[in-house]
């Protein structure tokens, strides 16, 4: 018999002029010991189905039809007093981000005991027992000591353990899991992948898990449920829906999920779900003022040439030199990158790889070290044009698409300012006909100059992003992250883009990512960097097939298997 | 911690130094002092004689010196106007000042954080609205309008109230005297505490209604929400703890507000503090007085400053270590 049992659920969120249905005619069930993926792109609903059944839907939303049972019993139209009771004791919760899932200002003592208190008939020291036996039960060790501190204290990783516990506090028979992992590095995703699958079998829990991440769905689901506009399209076990998807949708969005096994030439582009952008207007490259670039004097050797470069940030000042504390960035880092190429940098967070990007572009100064673009060397130049006339030869793309712009100026107004400064063109009338020129061909279309970035989804955004790094006609483009605040259809399609423009402008790229899949898919050499240190740098084939150093080869295995994934509609390159 | 207090004590004496400059310049430079303290028939010689005793002719930075050791030694020099040592006048009205602002900061923390409280976890609801646009006529209405309103209310037409003075008083120790052991004297506070604190009050209220706003939308308190908890324990143990930090500020640089700019209320209660007094000497160019509750005034924001920093210590545990 099932633990969970969703039927025919439909979540609307009335408003002032019209309802919003968030949620239609869903079917889940999820038995003891197994665990149920929901899977979908932001806006599917998948997250309000788990909110439902907690009974924790943001207001105004309310459950308009179906029913949502808990071991036979009606949990939808309990009153909120025994809804509470059933929240934490009968069905756990766990959170997307662990750093911000957890109250800053009380122990994890505190909130375990709390929560052990609220919901069992126990004293404060067989509560505290208890949680000791949890935070154990989830790895963390000296569990007696670290109980006493404070989440600050802990990583990102072992805060999601402790998130995990809290959930697990009053032997809940269900678990929801938002996004669990989606915050983690990939050796943290795994490692918490792992416990959950451990708990789940250990304490015969039914989990439900919450996510994006086909990968995830892969790595642990034994059925999944996937969603496209609040309906569900396609559930079933797990290796079957994504082995072989029968709704159009799925099979779409599997063929959009990058994969670190094969590499393919384009993606495919999942139209079902967002028009493709194409460009409304063909331009002739050759003769556009976007293809006038080759004004550059060519290079004999690498267009970047990165030797020992060190980056070393105080972390605590001092009047005295030895009790000044420092954190080495980036140690002693060299590599080349040739014309042309897209040149890859993975690592987890902390490894520095941003902070590269940002040495390159002029953000910050390196410690030590030297950067030659293009035979000159970066470091040495004081003369302000010559400075200007490099970075215009050089573009940043920035990892969210929402921050990253201004929201108080007009896109075409964001895409001038570059042109506008370098003085690009000639007269205002020619920077508008580039303006929209750009907005076409990177797929947003000219009208879309008038509107503000907030009109448009995340994409789109980095669309707009992409129109303003051309703006400059550069030479190098770097990409922090560009993708992984995406979707993964519209991933695909920012993916195939960033290819074409590299194909049609001869762009070269620093394409930093912690996604091995997508590094696989885009780059033709890789560097991995771990705690600020180069561990090796080989040619993409290379690198996936016989890796050379530890940290590397650790990397791959912890990738999510993609093996059951479905290889239809994938031409591979 | 230590480290910090210390550095936070050298920082809060630079300000102090620079304030003392402050108050010495006024005193030394706006009018001649000589000219403020002997009278019309008094001869060229005698006035040189006293500018000698005084010491306004050695050379300023050995006068600046000797004002700080003084000041230090809470010797502000005489009054103008009273002929008595400005430190005894301040001393005969600190109590009356400080029961009053006490009492109205009590007033305005006591009533302005359940209220807040209550505005931002209903924000909806009747009640909350009626707090929003009473608290509205808190900020917009002045000072002495509020008191004067009070006063036709509750002394002339309700009688039930004093209009004004302290009351009785009584003398504890050596120089302190209370009103708050008698039945007048306690009368005595109701009205001016609460035009006083009605301004505090409303913007602490304010403030906890917007932060617990934001806060109530956190991860953590969704967390705790589907953990079960009780909402006793989502609102008050985990959102309002989490709201202190902005309000400490603020209160704090309120509390002192309170204490040094008090002058509208005592003057319209006659409430015998220093803000009274600081009236009378402004009008009066009573110099001494001046700089020396310049002085108090300073050391009073940058006390209160220090005691703040401390209390953030003691909220938030992430300060407490050192950043690493």
């Amino acid at each position: 018999m099932s633990v969970l049992d969703i039927r025919d659920l439909k979540v609307e969120f009335p408003g002032r002029k019209s309802t919003f249905v968030a949620v239609q005619g869903v079917h889940l069930e999820v038995e003891a010991g197994k665990i149920l993926g929901v899977v979908g792109e932001s806006g599917a609903g998948k997250s309000t189905v788990g909110n439902a059944v907690i009974g924790l839907l943001q207001e105004p939303g309310r459950i308009a039809q179906g029913e949502i049972r808990l071991h036979d019993d009606r949990i939808d139209t309990l009153p909120e007093k025994q809804k509470r009771h059933i929240r934490g004791r009968k069905i756990g919760m766990i959170f997307q981000d662990p750093l911000t899932s957890l109250d800053p200002l009380q122990t994890v003592e505190s909130q375990l005991v709390e929560t052990i208190r609220t919901h069992l008939p126990l004293s404060s020291s067989q509560a505290r027992a208890r949680a000791i036996e949890l935070i154990d039960a989830v790895g963390i060790p000296n569990p007696s000591e670290r109980i006493s501190q404070y989440p600050h204290q802990f990583s990102g990783g072992m805060r999601q353990r402790v998130v995990i516990a809290l959930a697990l506090c009053a032997e809940p028979e269900l678990v929801i899991a938002d996004e669990p992992t989606t915050a983690l590095d990939v050796s943290i995703q795994a490692q918490i992948l792992e416990l959950m699958k451990r708990l789940c079998a250990d304490r015969n829990v039914a989990m439900m898990v919450i996510t994006h991440d086909m990968g995830v769905i892969a790595d642990i689901t034994d059925h999944v449920a996937v969603m496209y506009h609040g309906k569900l399209v396609e559930y079933g076990e797990t290796h079957q829906v994504l082995g072989a998807p029968q709704h159009r949708y799925t099979q779409s969005l599997i063929s959009a999920v990058p994969r670190p096994d094969v590499r393919v030439e384009r993606f495919p582009v999942v139209d079902y779900i967002e028009k493709a952008g194409k460009p409304a207007k063909q331009i002739d490259i050759a003769t556009h003022w976007l293809g006038q670039t080759r004004d550059y004097t060519k290079t004999d050797g690498p267009l970047v040439e990165i030797e020992d470069l060190t980056m070393r940030f105080e972390v605590k000042g001092s009047l005295i030199p030895s009790r000044r504390k420092h954190f080495d960035a980036v140690k002693a880092v060299s590599f080349d990158i040739k014309e042309g190429e897209t040149f890859g940098v993975v690592g987890e967070s902390g490894s520095g790889k941003s902070t590269i990007a940002r040495i390159i572009t002029g953000l910050y100064h390196p410690t030590a070290g030297t950067i030659r673009f293009a035979g000159t060397d970066l470091t040495s130049l004081t003369n302000r044009r010559q400075i200007l006339a490099m970075r215009r030869q050089m573009q940043m793309i920035f990892q969210d698409p929402y921050s990253s712009l201004n929201a108080r100026m007009r896109v075409r107004d964001i895409i001038a300012e570059p042109i506008k400064f370098h003085r690009l063109a000639s007269s205002n009338s020619e920077v508008r006909q580039i303006v929209e020129d750009l907005l076409d061909h990177v797929g947003l279309g000219a009208a879309a100059g008038k509107k503000f970035p907030h009109e448009f989804s995340g994409g789109q955004r980095q669309r707009i992003s992409i129109a303003r790094a051309l703006a400059t006609r550069p030479r190098f483009l770097l990409c922090d992250e560009p993708t992984s605040a995406l979707d993964v259809s519209i991933q695909a399609q920012i993916l195939n883009l960033l290819k074409d423009l590299q194909d049609e402008l001869g762009l070269t790229m620093m394409f930093i990512s912690h996604d091995l899949a997508v590094i696989r898919q885009m780059c033709n050499r890789i560097a991995v960097m771990k705690n600020g240190e180069l561990c090796e740098v080989a040619d993409c084939d290379t690198l996936f097939e016989s890796p050379q150093h530890d940290y590397t080869r650790h990397l791959l295995k912890l990738m999510p298997s993609m093996e059951l994934l479905s290889r239809a509609n994938i031409e591979t390159a | 911690m230590l480290g910090f207090a210390m550095r936070r004590l050298v920082q809060a004496m630079i300000v102090m130094l620079v304030v003392a400059l402050l108050a010495f310049t006024l005193f030394r430079f706006v009018g001649d002092p000589v000219n403020q303290m002997v009278g019309v028939e008094t001869s060229l010689e005698q006035r040189e004689a006293l500018r000698e005793s005084l010491g306004l002719n050695d050379p300023v930075p050995v006068q600046f010196w000797r004002f700080i050791s003084n000041a230090a030694q809470f010797d502000f020099g005489t009054s103008y106007q009273f002929r008595q040592p400005v430190s005894d006048l301040f001393a005969k009205r600190i109590p009356a000042t400080l029961e009053l602002s006490f009492v109205s900061a009590l007033f305005a923390l006591i009533v302005g954080i359940p209220m807040g409280v209550y505005a931002g976890l209903n924000r909806e609801s009747a009640v909350s609205k009626l707090f929003l646009s009473v608290s509205l006529v808190g900020i917009s209405l002045p000072t002495f309008l509020i008191g004067i309103l009070l006063i036709f209310v509750f002394s002339v037409n309700l009688q039930w109230l004093p209009s004004f003075g302290r009351g009785e008083t009584v003398q504890i120790g050596g120089w302190w005297t209370t009103g708050f052991l008698t039945v007048s004297g306690l009368k005595a506070l109701i009205l001016p505490s609460i035009t006083l604190g009605l301004y505090q009050m409303t913007l602490i209220m304010r403030l906890i209604r917007a932060e617990m706003l934001e806060v109530i939308r956190t991860d953590y308190i969704k967390f705790a929400r589907a953990r079960g908890l009780p909402d006793r324990l989502v609102h008050f143990r985990h959102a309002l703890k989490n709201t202190l930090i902005p309000v400490i500020t603020i209160t704090g640089l309120q509390l002192g507000a309170i204490i040094a700019f008090a002058t509208i209320t005592e003057t319209v209660f006659q409430w015998p503090g220093m803000g009274l007094m600081f009236l009378q000497a402004v009008q009066n160019v009573d110099i001494p007085i001046m700089s020396a509750y310049l002085l108090l005034t300073a050391f009073l924001f940058v006390s209160i400053n220090f005691i703040v920093d401390i209390l953030y210590f003691l909220i938030d545990p992430r300060l407490r270590v050192e950043r690493a």
